[in-house]
């Protein structure tokens, strides 16, 4: 024993410190070395900084009409250039940004929170498996677009009922994931041993189950923010979400669609926003997953 | 005094015509601060027993059929959730076969290891840190301190069983349930670890139930022993008996494959053929198929386990051949 101690010792003398919280900062260095996770993030964080940034700088009223400015192409006076009621495409399509990411954000907490509530329940107790589950597939046999139009045409038009909407649809397929991967853990080892040693259901799953389940789940929610971007993007477009004059990205398409011959800026600039928000979304999810999933991992 | 007293457990899994009895009427007892040693192959029912004994059998499928496991004085298998969970830990702890995949790999061992400690007693922050340090400092382990801060990826092996070990000696149970513990170690860590289990025995003055499929291990650390074959167990003895008069054709086979420096055999003896369909299990006695001592009338009934003398039992008829060669 005394021997033991001794070699154990020396191993010790090993740098501790450098390889502490190691774990932490390796996850973030490979992120950040994943090349479509750095653009993703870098386009992503351009959105972000426009959205909060642009409206306050310019000072804009994206909802001032002028009948001088209508139909003005991208330029020196308007960036963006003005659409049919002679309003700062600017100013609109950034507050459509803001309004954009709210409601993604929403979506996306209120997934974390009710998915990872179902998945795990149903995933811990077997005996809520089944009707949760069943539940579940009941909503998750709807298309997910379709689901979200009838829920809204249900609800009504304003921006909390679309973020309720899209909750609804998108919450079974979180719990899923959350209940796929707690079905794992909960099977290993060392939740046994927290068993054996006297730990109760709650502090199991906290302590334990979650902890050890999230990285499924965070490659999911950025997938799923921008699933829930596009969707409102769609619902607006079709008269489903905000009311106008709101100025969500899908209210500017809808309403420049009627000019896209005359005045192809109107819809083309909000369009393009929107097809960078995915990509840059889906980017950092494919780096997020190439680097969390323990299996791609192994194959690297 | 008896600690644990088992007696007559049936486990089955499934149900209806496909039902498996992985456990059959076994009952043995361990006394305060005695080293039990179940041996037996993969499938003979020794993890289910213990399973059974800290109430983690997943039920369903399992089903306990029948029997009663008493802990000083009181059946546990009528225990509530609550009073398991209470009794989990201070009363009996658990030791498992895998130190990769027996520590959270999202905390530091600190963390888990006071977060143990804190289950049970109601302490300061500062009294569980020191608690967990003197538990790392007593399993072995040095500069108990810095370890705390580590997460289970940056130890080896045998210092992840160490502190496995250190985890469940925190809430100092009256017995250990130490399921294959070496199984997944270094021969030279495992004899370490052996040590540790017999040195904190004597500290802690705890019973260890040791299950293996060793019998180097056992030799090394048991008292007494009971061998198990398909569900049942076929022979309980004291440690030196065991080894010194096996009266089972099973627990000889098994003595006899173990490789020896003295012999220079080219090859080791083994036990022809494989344990039985657990669904369909021979009507006699269960061995009997691959028994080379079977006789006609091991195949009429299940030998029961006997007292052979000086509190040795054996379930084979024909004991006494096998005791005086």
């Amino acid at each position: 024993m005394a021997e033991d101690v001794a070699t154990l010792d020396t191993v010790a003398a090993v740098p501790v410190e450098a390889r502490r919280s190691s774990t932490r900062w390796d996850t973030l260095f490979r992120l950040l070395r994943h090349p479509s996770f750095r653009t993703g993030i870098i386009l992503t964080a351009l959105i972000v900084l426009a959205a909060i940034f642009v409206p306050i700088i310019s000072g804009v009223d994206p909802d001032k009409l002028s009948m001088r400015t209508r139909f003005m192409p991208p330029g020196a006076a308007f960036l963006f250039g003005t659409d049919n009621f002679g309003r700062s495409q600017l100013a609109r399509v950034a507050y459509g940004a803001r309004l954009s990411l709210l409601i993604g954000t929403a979506v996306v907490l209120l997934n974390a929170v009710f998915g990872t509530l179902l998945g795990a329940l149903a995933g811990y107790f077997r005996r809520l498996d089944n009707p949760l589950m069943r539940f579940n597939d009941a909503l998750m046999a709807f298309p997910a677009i379709l689901l979200a139009i009838a829920l809204t045409a249900v609800l009504g038009r304003s921006i909390p009922n679309v973020i309720l909407a899209l909750s609804i649809v998108y919450v079974p397929r979180t719990a899923r994931i959350v209940r796929a991967s707690v079905l794992v853990i909960r099977q290993m080892e060392f939740v046994q041993a927290a068993v054996a040693a006297g730990a109760g259901h709650w502090r199991i799953l906290r302590r334990h189950i979650l902890p050890n389940s999230m990285a499924p789940l965070i490659v999911q929610l950025s997938f799923l923010f921008a699933y829930a971007v596009l969707a409102e993007a769609t619902l607006s477009f079709l008269g489903l979400g905000a009311e106008p004059p709101t100025p969500t990205w899908g209210n500017i398409m809808a309403e420049g669609r009627q000019y896209m011959r005359e005045a192809p800026w109107i819809i083309t600039i909000p369009g393009g926003a929107l097809a960078m928000t995915v990509l840059a979304l889906n980017l950092l999810g494919d780096g997020l997953r190439d680097v969390l999933d323990p299996r791609l991992k192994i194959q690297q | 005094m008896t600690l644990l007293s088992v007696r007559d457990l049936r486990v089955q899994f499934g149900g209806g015509a496909g039902a498996i009895t992985a456990v059959d009427s076994v009952s043995f007892d361990i006394a305060e601060g005695e080293v039990l040693g179940i041996v037996g192959e993969s499938g003979s029912g020794k993890s289910v027993t213990a399973l059974s004994i800290m109430g983690l059998l997943p039920q369903p499928p399992a089903r306990i059929g029948a029997g009663s496991i008493w802990f000083e004085g009181e059946n546990i298998l009528t225990y509530s959730e609550r009073e398991l969970r209470n009794l989990r830990g201070p009363g009996i702890g658990m030791i498992f076969q895998e130190p990769m995949t027996s520590l959270n790999p999202v905390f530091t061992i600190g963390d888990q290891l006071m977060e143990t400690i804190r289950v049970h007693e109601r302490i300061s922050p500062r009294a569980r840190r020191e608690r967990a340090v003197e538990m790392l400092t007593k399993v072995g382990i040095a500069a108990p301190e810095r370890r705390l801060a580590d997460y289970p990826h940056q130890l080896s092996g045998g210092m992840r069983q160490r502190v496995m070990i250190a985890m469940a000696l925190a809430c100092r149970p009256k017995l250990l349930i130490a399921d294959e513990p070496t199984t997944a170690l270094d021969v030279t860590i495992q004899q370490q670890i052996l040590e540790l289990l017999l040195d904190l025995r004597e500290e802690f003055r705890m019973a260890i139930m040791i299950i293996t499929h060793n019998m180097g291990v056992v030799a090394e650390v048991a008292d007494r022993v009971i061998v198990m074959y398909a569900g049942k167990i076929v022979e309980r003895a004291g440690v030196k008996a065991l080894f010194e008069h096996p009266s089972h054709p099973y627990t000889r086979g098994l003595l006899e494959s173990i490789p020896s420096l003295e012999d220079d055999r080219q090859r080791l003896k083994t036990i022809p053929g494989a344990l039985p369909n657990p669904a369909a299990p021979p009507p006699g006695c269960r061995f009997e198929p691959r028994c080379g001592f079977r006789l006609e009338a091991c195949r009429a009934a299940v030998p029961p386990l006997a007292d052979i003398g000086g509190g040795h039992d054996s379930a084979c008829i024909r004991h006494r051949e096998l005791a005086n060669p």
